[in-house]
């Protein structure tokens, strides 16, 4: 698959804060990347600039093999960066015929975007009545008003309630399907392990990941409550196929294959410990993240 | 060209439906109706000593005629209508600023020039009919004084009026220029209007003061001052008033027609120029 978006060393400085420090990604066509970071790690200031938005201090951008910014690219591009911006004595609707106006492309979609939204009912009232979510869903729908091939949603999830969530997750997962490339930020990672096809994970403006969430998810850990934790410590300790061992409220998570499970429960046995619970767990992209970026600060 | 013209369409959608930009509006043409007619008019109809000193009734009544429309339109360019234009051209470019819609529209198709130039056209379109409807409003005015007091109803030739609309047009245009410019290097629409509006009603007058009486080594700042040009190039345009009748404040002839004309159009491209620069250059955060 051909390459949507290229980023290479790209950098973000205001004076001495470096917001983005020589950050590269890469976003295939036709694929939902999600987009990771806590707040503060420059998923927005990196977002901004692959939209022409900001300038970068330094490195490449590419996007549909053309500078940022550039007509040509923002003609194709529906975007939602920060939360919806739009005119609060406008109507939703006509906050959409002014983005299409802009756009230069006809209002014949408007009613169709809003129908995608859930918002056809309420797009004739005014912008500055609507509550959180229906803003954001009207952001949504002024992403997707050009037919894009290229969507970059920032947090698009923020406002809705599980239900608005659930249809956004599944509108998402058609634009993949439906050809289209999907960027998306989220803090939601439930969310992005169940559409993303790929994710990118930043920190303290440094990219730390990217792969797929299979790839990143990892094998699958062993979960073992056993008693007395000594023992059981120092037993674990010895076993060679036992790669890694991390405590989670008085539960152990063993980085062990499958096929060695059997072993480790007969050393424990074998030791004196009584055992509680052994099973396996897969484990949650919630859980890489915690890792991976904790790992990060710790090295800072 | 296509998306200037894009973007100004979608500019004038939103202003005609806009309350901000109908209550400037509205605004200015009371201010210009009651100060250009209503109050002469009252004057003119009331006792013997009117609000007016040194003018006679019938020369207060003259000065309502159709054919002081230009004088009685411009008169309020200079000043608090002028005002009024800095405001909307605040509101226009520094708006973005406030509702953060400034990356709902560099995020659509047009490049950042594009944008600017179809803002610009919009505004200019937008002062330009704004201008007409307080022509229009003064016509209608002066011609119903005429008629209830049976006088001739003689308005301006052609080429007068079309003179008078010009200088009209390019005076407001030049302070809606310099709010859209305060709009765009401040990036909000408070701080532009409060400056402008301190500046517009404040400082221009107390230089002009103080360069006309006690300190006139300021002249030469006096006469690039934009509210003087403005002044003088109303006054250019501005047929003889009837006997006794001041000119407007603001309108006076401190400097040449020529001049004023082409100071008031060095304000509007500088201000067009210095907005795209700066629109250009810098990072929308």
């Amino acid at each position: 698959m051909s390459a949507v978006v290229e980023i290479r060393d790209l950098s973000k400085r205001y004076g001495a804060v470096t917001a983005v420090d020589h950050v590269s990604l890469s976003v295939k066509r036709g694929e939902v990347y999600g987009f990771l970071g806590p707040n503060g790690a420059g998923k927005t200031t990196t977002l901004r600039m692959l939209l022409g938005l900001i300038r970068p201090t330094s490195g490449d951008i590419t996007v549909l093999g053309r500078r940022p910014g550039d007509p040509g690219v923002l003609s194709t591009t529906g975007s939602m960066i920060e939360g919806p911006a739009f005119y609060p004595f406008l109507s939703g609707r006509d906050n959409l015929k002014v983005v299409a106006r802009y756009a230069g492309v006809g209002a014949g979609q408007i009613d169709a975007v809003l129908e995608t939204v859930d918002l056809a009912t309420r797009g004739g009232d005014k912008f500055s009545t609507y509550s959180l979510g229906m803003k954001q869903r009207l952001g949504v729908a002024a992403a997707l008003i050009k037919d894009p091939d290229l969507v970059v949603l920032d947090e698009p999830t923020n406002g809705l309630d599980p239900a608005g969530m659930r249809d956004m997750r599944a509108l998402i997962r058609r634009l993949g399907d439906s050809g289209r490339t999907v960027i998306l930020s989220s803090h939601m990672l439930g969310e992005v392990q169940q559409i993303c096809d790929r994710v990118g994970v930043i920190n303290n403006g440094t990219m730390v990941a990217e792969s797929t969430v299979d790839e990143l998810r990892g094998d699958s850990e062993l979960l073992v409550r056993a008693t007395p934790a000594d023992v059981v410590l120092s037993t674990l300790d010895r076993i060679a196929d036992v790669e890694a061992i991390r405590t989670v409220d008085d539960e152990l998570r063993l980085r062990v294959d499958e096929r060695h499970t059997a072993g480790v429960v007969r050393a424990l046995v074998a030791a004196g410990a009584d055992v509680h619970e052994v099973r396996r767990l897969d484990r949650q992209l919630e859980d890489v993240f915690f890792e991976i970026t904790a790992t990060e600060a710790s090295h800072v | 060209m296509s998306d200037v013209i894009n973007v100004a369409r979608a500019e004038l959608f939103k202003l005609v439906r806009r309350p901000a930009a109908w209550t400037l509006l509205a605004a200015s043409a009371v201010l210009s109706q009651v100060f250009g007619y209503l109050i002469p008019y009252l004057s003119y109809a009331g006792g013997d000593s009117g609000p007016m000193e040194g003018a006679s009734k019938e020369a207060i009544l003259a000065s309502t005629l159709p054919d002081q429309l230009v004088s009685n339109t411009l008169g309020g360019f200079p000043v608090f209508a002028g005002a009024l234009a800095l405001v909307f051209g605040a509101l226009v470019f520094g708006g973005e600023y406030g509702w953060g819609t400034v990356k709902t529209v560099l995020t659509q198709r047009p490049g950042r020039a594009a944008s600017m130039a179809g803002q610009f056209l919009a505004l200019a379109s937008a002062v330009a009919v704004g201008v007409v409807i307080l022509f229009a409003l003064g016509s209608v005015s002066s011609t119903a004084i005429a008629v209830a007091q049976d006088r001739s109803i003689d308005f301006p030739s052609f080429v007068d009026l079309t003179a008078g609309y010009g200088a009209g047009l390019a005076i407001m245009l030049m302070w809606a220029s310099l709010g859209a410019l305060l709009g765009v290097v401040l990036r909000g629409v408070a701080l532009p209007i409060g400056l402008g509006v301190v500046w517009v009603l404040g400082v221009e007058n107390l230089v002009t003061g103080v360069s006309s009486s006690v300190l006139t080594a300021l002249r030469p700042l006096r006469d690039v001052l934009p509210g003087v040009n403005a002044g003088s190039l109303a006054s250019a345009v501005m047929p003889t008033r009837p006997p006794g009748i001041d000119a407007p404040p603001g309108v006076s002839s401190y400097v040449s027609d020529g001049r004023a004309l082409v100071t008031v159009a060095c304000y509007v491209a500088v201000c067009l120029v210095a907005a795209m620069l700066t629109y250009r250059r810098r990072d929308v955060v």
